[in-house]
């Protein structure tokens, strides 16, 4: 293992030699140096040439950024995403979201100053420095005082660089290090790394899975789970035909439900005649048949009406529309077809109402019309 | 401190005699390196069983929910609110001294603050949990506490006190838990070089993230200490004023008054200094700590007690003086009934630890006494329990109509969780003087004797210690 020179140390055992040896070292006219000392000593920022810190302005940043996304958030919450009057106010009363604003906005600022200071100011964590584990660490972590003149340094030279240390009244020493030591990095790819990844995963994902769904189900948490109520479609011993939804009683008719009083088998000739369409021949009335009928009608009957079925021989195809019987049927008579079916074709009165109905009675007489079209229609 | 007259024109050391850094280290890493003494081991066993308690009263409370408790109507906030607004009150003599006493520049401050702000920790924690639990189905509190996009697109009301609550206790949680860590850095690297056992050393190794003791990082490290200490000041201040809020924007006679926050916040730090108080006069004796955390230091707390206790004795005779004032029967009734009603001995209890028991603090005699400093602060702590409770319990037990009046009566329950939360504070603050320097390493070398350069070369330092 080649071991390379990292830096030359002095240690001190005053805070008045350490500022005369960091004054030195700077005026010297290094730059790649630095000071270490137990607890920040006064005046040595000045002695070292620091610049002012720049981390106020990352305090800022992330403050604004805290108060205007929370007010920005609140008030977007309050007015457009979920309005509720409360207490008589307007929707966007901003004087109540002064608290939450101000909280979020110092969270924000303290986490964006401690972790940026810790991420880019420090290049942190990192716990394999060449300093690291060395008596010059141990020293200047309890009560001494060290210089370190790197030898990355533009103007470096050992024997200048110790000479100049042992000036100052220094104790001087070298730290060498290994390129394998200092180049440690964890690798990413590591499959030990990507299987801790995937367990971590596995194992949040499990434990989500049985808190929300097990879990919770359980006593005691289970206990609005369990309710003694009747759910709809299920069993009970309670009603004698063993279930728990009840019909209504015998002739019973709901609000607004006009009963139609001709059966299946009835001549639909005949039922026609007493049935008249209650509906003009408006615009919106041919597009509310056409709807129901390419809904309802057209995979039997076809889009318009020929009988070419789309079922592809799996039911049988339903005679044509456009036959000289359906075209001088009275409207009542195709209307008391679709509402109680025939021969194979099923009624369609639960499915389709009342007045739609009658449209697509209206869009099928369009339909005839424009099959059975006149030259006279042209003009 | 033998002479009775000072010499003002001296500030007094922060510590006793002149010792070396090294035997700083030394005092303050032994109770981590060495095994631990027969009385931690049984303070251990009591604290212990005072959690077991609470660990058994919250498992029934699970079980069968807040029905346990005596709560009910017309008293429906009961022992639950009182621990939590108590505990939180208790977190903010933490930070009062980890932040304010740091931007004052009071240096005696240095000894207690690492102490204090575990103390904070431990205290928002103990607080947490009460409004945790009261509300009912805690596992499903997340969705009524947090905002966060949900299936049923419902957000929480902003404009609510409790929902500002949440937000103050958890940004103050979370903003005395980094200041805390970061105060932590530069003792865990110190710590992680004078590991005994490689287990100490790796663990030490990665709290401390690599810090070299580089003055580069010191430079950017107390300008971020001094931004939070700016940032903590206002929280500290904001945490209590919005507990207060939880009350004052009601509009309950008793609660609804606009002294609430000031208030609450001298109570706060009342309590949380009398805690303070307690617990350094125990660990001071126990670790032998006695030239670091100084008579002086005491003295100092007793004085801000002294301070604090005065404010709140003010603002209890002030809202009665304003219930008078005002016209108000109603208020007025709520304020007479305080005093003289059912619950008189917890009205008259406050008062006499509250406001009574602190005047004693005028006596240098007496504030410079251990024995007497322990004692008062203890009845501060009770005066200071009893407090929440006349304000919360004897505002809601007469109710606008008669018929609905009634009475709260705690259960065993209701207890169980006070001891229990008293466990769980004690255990942590044992732990913590056991396993981390109870006492800030770096910041306390920083104001020995001689440990600044006696000429500094430049002028205008910005550096704060």
């Amino acid at each position: 293992m080649e071991k390379k020179l990292y830096s030359i140390n002095a240690i001190y055992h005053t805070p008045n030699d350490i500022l005369h040896a960091a004054k030195a070292v700077k005026d010297a006219g290094y730059t790649k140096f630095d000071v270490h000392t137990p607890y920040p000593i006064h005046g040595l920022d000045d002695a070292m040439g620091l610049k002012e810190t720049k981390l106020g302005f990352v305090t800022l940043a992330a403050g604004i950024l805290g108060a205007v996304g929370m007010i920005s958030f609140a008030s977007w919450v309050a007015v457009k995403d979920y309005p509720q009057v409360i207490g008589g106010k307007p929707y966007w009363s901003w004087p109540a979201f002064v608290p939450v604003t101000y909280e979020i906005a110092v969270l924000l600022a303290v986490l964006g100053t401690v972790g940026g200071m810790i991420v880019f100011f420090f290049k942190f964590p990192n716990t394999s420095h060449p300093l690291h584990d060395t008596t010059f660490m141990k020293k200047v972590s309890s009560d001494k005082f060290g210089i370190t003149i790197q030898a990355e340094d533009a103007q470096f030279d050992e024997k200048k660089v110790r000479d100049l240390l042992k000036t100052t009244g220094g104790e001087v020493e070298a730290i060498y290090y290994s390129d394998e030591f200092l180049n440690f990095k964890p690798n990413t790819f590591d499959p030990k790394f990507i299987l801790l990844l995937v367990g971590i995963s596995l194992a949040t994902s499990a434990g989500g899975y049985l808190y929300w769904n097990k879990v919770l189900y359980l006593p005691p948490f289970d206990w609005m789970v369990e309710q003694p109520r009747f759910d709809v479609q299920s069993a009970t011993d309670y009603f004698e035909d063993g279930r728990t939804m009840r019909l209504p009683v015998e002739g019973s008719v709901a609000r607004g439900f006009i009963p139609y009083p001709y059966k299946l088998g009835v001549n639909a000739d005949s039922v026609g005649r007493f049935l008249v369409n209650p509906l003009l021949n408006t615009k919106a009335t041919l597009d509310l048949g056409k709807r129901k009928f390419l809904t309802y009608c057209s995979p039997c009957h076809g889009n318009f009406g020929n009988g070419d079925s789309r079922m592809n021989g799996q039911f049988p195809n339903p005679p044509t529309l456009h036959s000289d019987k359906v075209r001088l049927w009275p409207d009542g008579a195709i209307f008391h077809t679709m509402t109680v079916g025939q021969n194979v074709m099923p009624g369609y009165q639960y499915q389709i109402s009342r007045e739609e109905r009658w449209a697509v009675v209206k869009y099928i007489r369009t339909l005839q019309r424009a099959y059975n079209a006149k030259e006279s229609d042209l003009q | 401190m033998s002479s009775t007259v000072l010499d003002y024109s001296k500030e007094i050391p922060v510590i006793e005699g002149v010792p070396t850094a090294a035997s700083l280290d030394e005092a303050i890493v032994k109770p981590i390196n060495d095994f631990p003494q027969r009385n931690w081991f049984i303070g251990l066993a009591i604290t212990g069983t005072m959690l077991g308690i609470g660990g058994i009263s919250l498992a029934w409370l699970l079980w069968k929910g807040v029905g346990i408790w005596g709560i009910n109507q017309p008293v429906a906030w009961g022992f639950d609110v009182v621990n939590f607004v108590f505990w939180v009150g208790i977190g903010h003599a933490g930070t009062l001294i980890s932040a304010i006493l740091f931007l004052l520049r009071q240096k005696w401050r240095t000894g207690i603050a690492r102490f204090a702000e575990a103390m904070t920790l431990f205290a928002v924690l103990c607080a947490v949990q009460f409004v945790i639990f009261h509300t009912g189905r805690p596992w499903l509190a997340m969705a009524w506490l947090f905002p966060y996009p949900n299936q049923h697109g419902v957000w929480v009301n902003f404009t609510s006190p409790l929902e500002w609550d949440v937000f103050a206790v958890n940004t103050y949680f979370t903003v005395s838990a980094v200041f805390w860590y970061i105060g932590l850095i530069p003792d865990f690297a110190s710590l992680r070089d004078r590991a005994t056992t490689t287990i100490k050393k790796t663990t030490f190794a990665v709290l401390s993230l690599g810090w070299r003791f580089s003055n580069r990082h010191w430079q950017h490290y107390e300008r971020a200490y001094l931004i939070m200490a700016g940032f903590a000041t206002p929280l500290v201040l904001s945490v209590h004023t919005i507990v207060s809020f939880d009350f004052a924007v009601s509009v309950l006679p008793g609660w609804h008054t606009t002294i609430f926050p000031p208030y609450f916040v001298a109570g706060a730090i009342f309590s949380g200094f009398a805690m303070v108080q307690n617990v350094l006069i125990v660990t001071r004796k126990a670790f032998k700590f006695e030239h670091l955390i100084t008579m002086d230091t005491i003295e100092k707390m007793n004085k801000i007690m002294l301070v604090t206790g005065t404010m709140v004795g003010y603002a209890y005779i002030m809202e009665f003086f304003i219930a008078w004032y005002s016209g108000n029967a109603t208020e007025l009734f709520v304020f007479i009934n305080r005093a003289t009603g059912p619950y008189w001995w917890a009205y008259w209890t406050m008062m006499t630890c509250n406001l009574v028991a602190p005047q004693l603090f005028w006596s240098k005699k007496i504030r410079t006494s251990l024995l007497a400093s322990f004692i008062l602060a203890i009845f501060v702590n009770i005066g200071m329990w009893f407090e929440r409770f006349v304000i919360i319990v004897t505002s809601l037990h007469r109710d606008f109509l008669p018929s609905s009046w009634g009475m709260f009566i705690p259960t065993m329950w209701d207890f169980g969780l006070l001891i229990g939360s008293f466990g769980l504070f004690f255990t942590l603050v044992l732990l913590f003087v056991k396993f981390l320097p109870a006492i800030a390493m770096a910041e306390i070398k920083a104001v020995v004797p001689g440990a600044q350069p006696s000429h500094p070369s430049h002028n205008g330092n910005g550096t704060s210690h």
